[in-house]
Parts: C-alpha cells; structure tokens; sequence
C-alpha cells in the first residue's frame, strides 16, 4: 500500500511560501532618461517624426477601431508614425503584458483605453519613468498613471442623457432595465451611477435589472431575451455600449413586442440605421468616437512637444476641432453626445 | 478488444528504455526551438536579447507559469484540469471580498489557498468518486468557478491592497532583473520536481497515467492519489490567483481569461502525453520558457496583431500532440510491429482506460 503523506508538505510547503514571498526583498526600479526627443520645441510648434502607438481595450470591436482610426488619422497630420497594439480579449490583465512590451519600444506617446483603471497602473507609470507621454482617452485609467484623459463628453452628462431620452419616450413611466457592457467597465459602471442618480427625478420610472452582456454580441441578445422573459412589463432598456444597443435592437426588432419597448442607449449610426428607420430604435445618442481619438493624438502631441504639461486650464490646438482646454484632474472633454433619430441619422457615416 | 490489450503489454517493457531516449530528445527539441525563437525574435527587434525583456516577460507568464506545474501531474496522470483559470479568478473574487471585509492579507492568502484547493476538491470528487471524466468535469467547473467568482464579487474590482505588497508581486528579486513572482516559481518547479521524479508518489503518479488498471491491481490507491492531484492543481492555481491580484494591483472576477489554454499549452508542449504516463518538469519549464519567448518577440515586432499569439500557441499545442504520434507511426509502418494500418496510435493509448467490467 502506498503512503500519500507527499502531497500534504506541498500543500503545507504553499502556504509557507506565500508567507516567505513577504520576505523577498524588492529593489527600485533605475530611473532612465526620458525618451529621444525631451529637447523643447521651438515657440509652440508641434514636434513632427514623433512616434505614436494607441491600445485599444481589445482588437475587433467596431467601436474602437474608429476611435482609433481617428487617432491615426490625427497622427497623420500631425506628421508622425502610429502602430495599433491591442489585447484580443478586453479582461481586467490582458493589456499588462502588451504595454510592458510598447515600452521597451520607446514610442513618443502611448494612447491607450483602459480596461481596468488599476491593473494597467504600474505598467503605464514605468512607461511615463522611460520618458513616455501616456494619454488616457475613452476609458480612464487611474490618474497618476496618465497626463491627460480625454472623455467623450462629461460621464455626468451621458449619463443622465440616456435617461432623460428614454424618459421622453415612455412618458415617464415603468419598469427599465439597463443592459450595460463587462461588470467592471469603467466608463458604463460611471454612467450607470448617474443613470441611478437621473432616475430620481422620475419617480414612476423603476430600474428593475442592470444585465451584462460582456459587450459579447450573443451574450448581449440573449440578456435581452433574459430581462424580456423575466420583466413581462418592461418598458425601456438602456443600453449603453454600441454592441449592446444592436443586439437588443435585433432581438427586439424580430420579436412580438417591438416598438412595445423603448431601447435606447449608446450606438453608432450605421449599426443602427436600419433599427431606426424599421421603428424598433425612436432616438439613441452618441459623440463622434473618431474625433476622441483624433482629440487624444492631438492632446499627446502637445505634451510629447512640451507645450503643455496636464494642468488644469492649459490650452491646446487640437487640428479641425479647433482648440480645447484640459479641466479638473488633466481631464479634456470633447462635447456633448448627439442624439441620433429618423431626421438626422443620414448624414452620419461612422 | 483483448488481441490488443496483448500487444500493447508486450510491446511495453522494450519501449520503455527507448521511450525515456525519446523524451530526452523531446526536451533538446523544445530548447532548441526557444534558442531559434530567440534568433528569430532578435531579428525582429533589437529589443528582444535585453534584461527587460527576460522580466515582463517571465513577470507576464508568471501564473499560467505557476499553473502549469501542477497542471503537469494531473495530465500524467491521464487526466486534465481545464478549471485552473477560473479558480484563478475565484481565488482573485474571494481576496477582494475579504479584503473589502477588513481581513488582514496574511490570513486572507491561506484562506484564497484552501478554497482553491476546495475547488480542487470538487473537480477531484466528480472525477474519482463519480467516476465522471475529467476532460468534462472541469470544462464544467470552468464555468461553475467562473460564474461564482462574479457572484462573490460583482462587479467590482478591488484595488487598494497594501503597496508594500503589490511591490513585492510586481518587484524584482534583490536587484537582479528576476522578478519576485520567478523565485516562487522556481521554488515551486523544484518542489513538483522532487515530488514527481524523485517520491513514491510521483512513480505512483505515471503508473496511474501508463494503465491505471495495472495501476489498481498492483495496489495503488488510485482515486485518493488522483483526487490529491486536482486538489494541488486547484491550490496551485489560487496562488496563481493571489499573485496576479497583487500583481496587477487588480483582484476582479474576469481576470485571466484564457489562461487554460496557455497552460495547457505549455504541460503538453514540455513532453507531457496528452494520454498520460509521460513527462517531466524541465519539459514544462523548458516549454514555458518557449512559450514566453515566442509572446515576446511577437509583442515585440512592429506591426504583428496580438491574434497571432493565440495563432502560433494553438499550432504548437497541435504540433507537440500529433509529433510524437507521427514517430510513432512512422516506426510501426517500417514493421517493428505487426501492421496496423490506418489506426491512429492515440487510439491504442487510450486504451487502458477503457472500462474494464
């Protein structure tokens, strides 16, 4: 008969470990001199050959590839090099392993849209130490890891927005659900609280359900179908993530309750266009995502060439935009959403 | 299907001396591609060859590292545990939760252990005592454990543990370009070594994977010892769970995601046959040091999309199964066994765990 007494010192020998991990010392990082190019530009201008690499929260969502697109496109102007590099799935660590690599690349300036605002903290703040400009647009990341964010519009704003459109659509009253992106997205979770805080203005309107969709395109349709099942006297769903919104808008738009429930929420024109002229969507809103990358290279730029440095209440030219200012916590918004409906979705193409 | 079973036991003992020679040579393969990976990734970027790269490199494997070691024993076994990525995460769930609850990080760690080694449990229970196969048990806990580490923690994401310990996660060994995370890895290689290749347990461990029949026969406690192996993997892989927390400075239910794969990956790329019975643990730290290398000069390269990561490691997990069945193959067809034709050599692996009654 064999004696199995081994297993128990390994598991033993684990929890020893994890202690003895306490002891093992850590050592500071060498601080290197910033990157190639730290010498001041000259009265104001833009410094041109910079080196430009943006992050997507994950490759292939359509949303982000034309916010990217414009930060490209931005960077073109502006006469510099861009590389897209970026996780293929959008989980709080997958960017980690990715920055630590952009580093050792040396780019000029990294743009980036967080997945998790902490997990990617320490990568970026060793990247600022080798001299590069991080640029936070989209998604926050925690806000010493960056110099400026550039949001969409004020979350605040968002936020309540959706609300008040979806208000106007079932006068006001009944049960809402919200079917939002991962459980932890930041920017959704934010809007989500101003949501919650909107819905206080409109005491017959009852949120019964935050569902997640992990901005997933099957998971999103089969939520709706979910908080359809659950909630017979659903009213409204709110949306706001742009796979979300075209999910439910499908399941919606083949089901028997269509134009019974109000969706709205956060999508672009042309994945919505077709929702909206068949009566499924009455009015969702977006801003133009190419112009928040487009804003967040622009922004890069100026710090890269040391016109700014991320205080509150510097101006910078930011190209067909015209000129921006950075806010409270280096935080540049870009505007107000625009509400999209049957009058105006036309003369969209994005 | 007795005429086979003969065969099979015959051909046994004559292979062995020869199986263990091809072992050794599977081992020189994997180094000699992680030195081609080296050259390649070195022509790819001059950044490849530095000190940086071996730390985010090494940092970045780090728990898919730690995973696989213990992952390693089971699929001598003849088993497999798919779960190790969402017990990961659940062990990550259950340290912000308690963290949130105001427990001090020493005590919330052996706690993050025990229920990992709990998971290991469950999956070890199904497998043994219910004598479902493992292959579907932990495809199923994969979501179970998945799933409950979203209900102990929603969707939050916890975010302020003490800095002198994600400094420790996140730092360097005493000023070498080792991170901490590597030590505990090395630690724990050597620690799966011995208990592999050097105790009772580990000749218990491949006989169980070579034919568990002979293995029972011969009076082996075969559950017990299987069932000790998941509860190692699920321990193993909530340590890997407390590391990537403190790591990342992060501890979130959706960490993770895919880490299976990898680790799988790396277990079967060292020489470890899918169909048990063989490997050994410098084939998996070898394979693991390949595996790190490869993410490295592709993250690296200007201009390579990160899909080709999953690319080039799902290639290679097929690559290092079908391998050694086509030596296999090859050998039998030039007739040191009577003719086989058309039959896949996995088949006849297998079949030692056919049941018997």
């Amino acid at each position: 008969m064999e004696r199995i007494r081994t297993p128990w010192a390994v598991i033993v020998a684990l929890l020893a470990l994890t202690l003895a991990f306490a002891a093992c010392g850590d050592d500071d990082e060498e601080p290197t001199a910033g990157g190639a190019n730290t010498t001041a530009a000259a009265d104001g201008e833009i410094k041109r050959g910079l080196k430009f690499v943006s992050m997507p929260k994950q490759l292939g969502n359509p949303y982000e590839e034309i916010e990217h697109g414009g930060f490209e496109a931005a960077v073109k102007e502006l006469g510099g090099t861009h590389e897209l590099v970026g996780p293929t799935d959008a989980s709080a660590s997958s960017q980690v392993p990715l920055i630590n690599s952009v580093i050792q690349k040396r780019p000029d300036v990294l743009g980036i849209a967080g997945n998790d605002p902490n997990a990617v903290a320490p990568a970026l703040r060793n990247a600022a130490k080798r001299g590069i400009t991080v640029v936070g647009f989209d998604s926050d990341v925690a806000a010493d890891a960056r110099k400026i964010f550039v949001n969409q519009a004020s979350s605040e704003q968002i936020g309540r927005d959706q609300v008040k459109i979806l208000a106007e659509q079932i006068n006001e009253e009944g049960e809402i659900a919200i079917l939002s992106a991962t459980a932890n997205a930041t920017n959704q979770n934010t809007w989500i609280k101003f949501m919650r805080e909107e819905l206080k203005n409109y005491p017959n309107m009852k949120l019964v359900k935050v569902a997640y969709g992990d901005d997933d395109d099957q998971k999103s349709f089969q939520e709706t179908q979910g908080l359809l099942q659950a909630y017979p006297n659903l009213k409204g769903i709110i949306s706001p993530t742009t796979v979300g919104i075209s999910a439910a808008a499908r399941y919606l738009s083949s089901s028997d309750k269509k134009g019974d429930i109000a969706l709205t929420g956060l999508g672009t024109p042309n994945q919505m266009r077709k929702f909206v002229k068949d009566g499924t969507v009455t009015e969702f809103a977006l801003w133009n995502p190419a112009d928040v990358g487009y804003l967040a290279a622009y922004a890069g730029a100026a710090l890269a060439s040391d016109l700014i440095t991320g205080k509150e209440g510097e101006k910078f030219k930011s190209g067909k935009l015209g000129e921006h200012t950075v806010g409270k916590n280096g935080e540049v918004i870009l505007g107000p959403p625009t509400r999209f409906n049957k009058q105006n979705i036309d003369e969209f193409d994005f | 299907m007795p005429a086979e079973a003969v065969i099979e036991r015959s051909d046994r003992p004559a292979g062995a001396a020869r199986a263990r020679e091809l072992l050794g040579r599977w081992e020189v393969l994997v180094a000699a591609l992680f030195l081609l990976t080296c050259v390649v990734g070195q022509s790819l970027s001059s950044e490849f060859l530095t000190a940086e790269s071996f730390t985010t490199a090494s940092l970045d494997l780090s728990e898919v590292a730690l995973m696989a070691l213990a992952l390693a024993l089971v699929v001598v076994a003849a088993e497999i545990d798919l779960s190790v990525a969402s017990v990961l995460a659940l062990s990550s769930a259950v340290m912000a939760e308690l963290w949130n609850a105001g427990l001090p990080l020493e005590l919330i760690m052996p706690i993050c252990i025990a229920v990992g080694a709990l998971c290991g449990a469950f999956n070890g229970f199904l497998v043994t005592r219910l004598g479902l196969p493992s292959l579907a048990v932990t495809i199923g806990t994969l979501a179970l454990f998945r799933g409950l580490a979203f209900v102990v923690i929603g969707d939050e994401s916890v975010t302020d543990f003490p800095v002198a310990w994600t400094d420790r996660a996140f730092g360097n060994f005493a000023g070498t370009p080792i991170p901490n995370t590597m030590i505990l890895f090395a630690i724990l290689a050597v620690a799966f070594g011995v208990l592999l290749h050097a105790t009772p347990f580990g000749r218990s461990v491949f006989a169980i994977g070579a034919n568990v029949e002979a293995a029972r026969f011969s009076g082996l406690r075969v559950k017990r010892i299987k069932m000790w192996l998941f509860v190692m993997s699920g321990a193993v892989a909530a340590l890997a769970g407390i590391v990537i927390s403190l790591r990342n400075s992060t501890a979130a239910a959706n960490v993770g995601q895919g880490f299976e794969l990898v680790a799988v990956a790396a277990v079967v790329l060292g020489g470890v046959s899918i169909f048990g019975g063989k490997g050994s643990i410098l084939g998996v730290v070898l394979a693991l040091a390949l595996l790190g290398a490869i993410q490295k000069s592709l993250t690296l390269a200007e201009g390579i999309s990160s899909y080709w990561v999953q690319i080039v490691i799902g290639t290679l997990l097929i690559g290092s199964v079908l391998g050694p069945n086509l030596v296999r193959r090859a050998r039998e067809a030039r007739g040191s066994i009577p003719t086989r034709r058309g039959k896949w050599p996995l088949r006849r692996a297998a079949t030692p765990n056919a049941p018997q009654q």
